[in-house]
């Protein structure tokens, strides 16, 4: 029992939970604070039979993820910062090729080469946004180590059953942390495997075909079916078309099977959010400092709660807006200039009650930055 | 089989100039596949960006069309993850060693099993004629419109430098060696370049006042000689074709293998 409760890294413990989740394949290239999981994963993967192979740069890593993926394997590459933005044009590819992928993203302070060693939180709305053209991504995160397994878990779950990249959105305090991770027993959490096709040899087969339920069963490359890969606008064989009707329709498609999954796909956590008053949103490291505001607070009779996201992209609107119902105000807790805040303000009735507390400075927050901020929102003064 | 077997012709017509190489190498390379008795479910084509890289789409083996200078990196992961399919990476030379030349010297250096073609018609012809690194000193271009400054690659003397273990050079003239060169590249046991010279009548041959596609294939066979020929010695300027190289080199797939052995993974 004792050899399941370790004392890990989170970038370790995303290690451990990949996998768990069935990962055997990964490349990478080394930039901090991502770097301790392309090291535990070339000390782990060759001891499972699994590959691992440190490639000449970001965007050659996420291309070989991609072939890999192709050959049936679950594959993931980790990076921050600058590593992410050279990858945003594979992770493009693999969106519109459909193709399941994790990449993991360890933030630091940006923007350039920022701050590599110290926190940030800036990377949320790239994560959306970064590569070009309209798009639904998933993109995770947690606070606790425990939460990096389960979250990395879930990635991989997310990206077999929709043919997505889904990105793990961690920050350098997650990352470098040690804390206590208990490994789960085989089949206590529920993995999903590829869909692969039943369609048989000779028959012709779409492999951009979406079923009824908007799923598209695989082929491993190396398989009976030979089909087209292409990141060009294609048919339902996967040869380009400028064909209006069929790009209209893979466009829906690509951007429906997020959006129309958004319950599905979204993980959350709330703290003492029954008869809140002040409602902290927060997700990462820094919901850590803001549930220890919320306890804090509770003890002395304020009716402060947390909802911490662990799913930030699909950005869970109703969610927010339901829990942020009866909230005189919510203060938004991240490590960047303002971009969750945002997507709260838009998700709530009374966006003019929504504050934002944060620090952009690679310092992370602390529950005092945190109190003398909601001072001000409460009117205390400083 | 014959060489139509191996083509998707439902995808047909093919979208290349009239005159274009392209689609000699092409017929010249299923024809050095179809030699070899490869099954199709056994090869995996995966190319970038460009003219060249359309080849992907026709051809009925697992295809993978990727995005520009990339199809190297893509090519490692499916080769590493599995290593029994026989990798085929044909690229233009802008694809190949502008955007890609950071792909290619690591594909090289590595030693990975996979076959790179490089169909060089020394010019950007999907985007209308822009100078490659192997369009050379003098040449023209619609962004050299004063003439090119800048001086090429010899991809040969490139890849040897690189680690590449087969290295050869033919062209869109000299349809049997090409036919050949490329069935000993794919046979070959680690990384293979092939570099083939390609016209581009539309853009490289307009600009440059080359003739036709015919005149340009002529000029392949002038301007060219087998490795080492009295001719060469005679005339140093003349491009020589053949096999450069053909050596035997620890390949990363097999050498993956012993780090899987070291780390006690084996089955």
């Amino acid at each position: 029992m004792s050899e399941n409760i370790k004392f890990i890294q989170g970038n370790e413990a995303c290690v451990e939970a990949a996998l768990y989740g069935g990962l055997d394949f990964y490349a990478g290239y080394p930039i901090t604070p991502s770097t301790e999981i392309a090291e535990h994963m070339a000390v782990r993967l060759p001891q499972i039979g699994g590959k691992f192979i440190q490639m000449e740069d970001e965007i050659a890593s996420i291309a070989a993820i991609i072939g890999a993926s192709l050959t049936g394997h679950k594959v993931m590459t980790a990076t921050s910062g600058p590593g992410f933005s050279l990858m945003q044009e594979g992770l493009g590819y693999a969106v519109m090729a459909e193709i399941p992928c994790v990449i993991v993203n360890v933030q630091r302070g940006g923007p350039s080469t920022g701050l590599p060693t110290n926190v940030g939180q800036g990377d949320v709305m790239q994560a959306q946004w970064g590569s070009h053209g309209d798009y639904s991504i998933v993109a995770i995160t947690a606070s606790n180590n425990q939460d990096v397994f389960n979250m990395t878990v879930h990635a991989f779950n997310i990206a077999e059953t929709y043919r997505t990249p889904v990105i793990l959105l961690f920050d350098e305090v997650i990352g470098h942390m040690r804390e206590r991770v208990d490994i789960p027993e085989k089949g206590e959490i529920n993995l999903v495997e590829r869909l692969k096709t039943q369609i048989k040899t000779g028959v012709d087969f779409h492999p951009y075909l979406p079923r009824e339920d908007g799923r598209l069963p695989m082929s491993d490359f190396g398989g009976v079916h030979r089909y087209n890969v292409t990141g060009l606008a294609h048919d339902m064989w996967g040869f380009p078309t400028n064909d209006p009707q069929i790009v209209h329709g893979l466009l829906r498609h690509l951007v429906d099977k997020i959006n129309n999954n958004v319950q599905e796909i979204t993980r959350y956590k709330e703290y003492c959010m029954d008869d809140a008053e002040l409602v902290l949103v927060s997700y990462g490291s820094t919901a850590r400092s803001a549930l220890h505001v919320v306890n804090n607070r509770r003890k002395r009779g304020e009716r402060l709660g947390l909802l911490e996201l662990q799913t930030l992209w699909p950005f869970p609107y109703s969610l927010v807006k339901e829990k942020c119902a009866k909230a005189s105000y919510i203060g938004v807790v991240e490590l960047n200039m303002g971009q969750v805040v945002q997507l709260v303000r838009n998700a709530v009735d009374k966006p003019e009650r929504v504050f934002l507390i944060n620090r952009i400075d690679g310092v992370f927050i602390s529950p005092t930055d945190i109190r003398n901020t909601l001072r001000v929102i409460q009117g205390k003064g400083m | 089989m014959a060489v139509r077997d191996y083509i998707r012709d439902r995808f047909f017509p093919h979208m290349w100039c009239p005159g274009c190489g392209h689609g000699i190498v092409l017929n010249n390379m299923l024809r050095a596949i179809e030699t070899l008795e490869l099954s199709k479910n056994d090869i995996v084509m995966v190319s970038g960006i460009g003219c060249s890289s359309r080849i992907s789409g026709y051809v009925d083996f697992h295809t993978l069309h990727t995005i520009h200078g990339r199809a190297l990196a893509f090519a490692t992961g499916v080769k590493m993850s599995r290593p029994e399919l026989t990798l085929i990476v044909p690229m233009g030379d802008g694809d190949a060693l502008a955007i890609g030349g950071n792909h290619f010297i690591h594909a090289a250096r590595r030693n990975i099993d996979m076959t790179a073609i490089i169909m060089n018609n020394r010019i950007y012809g999907m985007t209308g004629g822009q100078y490659s690194p192997l369009s050379g000193y003098g040449a023209r271009a619609s962004t050299a419109p004063y003439m090119n400054i800048d001086q090429d690659f010899d991809v040969v003397q490139l890849s040897k430098a690189a680690g590449a273990t087969f290295v050869a050079r033919s062209t869109t003239y000299h349809v049997q060696q090409m036919t050949d060169i490329i069935r000993q590249a794919i046979s070959h046991k680690g990384f293979s370049v092939v570099e083939i010279l390609s016209q581009c009548p539309t853009y490289f041959g307009r600009q440059n006042k080359l003739g036709t596609a015919v005149d340009m294939m002529t000029r392949y066979k002038d301007t060219t000689t087998p490795i080492g020929s009295k001719a060469k010695k005679q005339n140093p300027d003349l491009i020589e074709r053949g096999i450069f190289v053909q050596k035997e080199m620890p390949e990363y797939c097999t050498e993956y293998e012993k780090v899987i052995e070291r780390a006690g993974g084996g089955a």
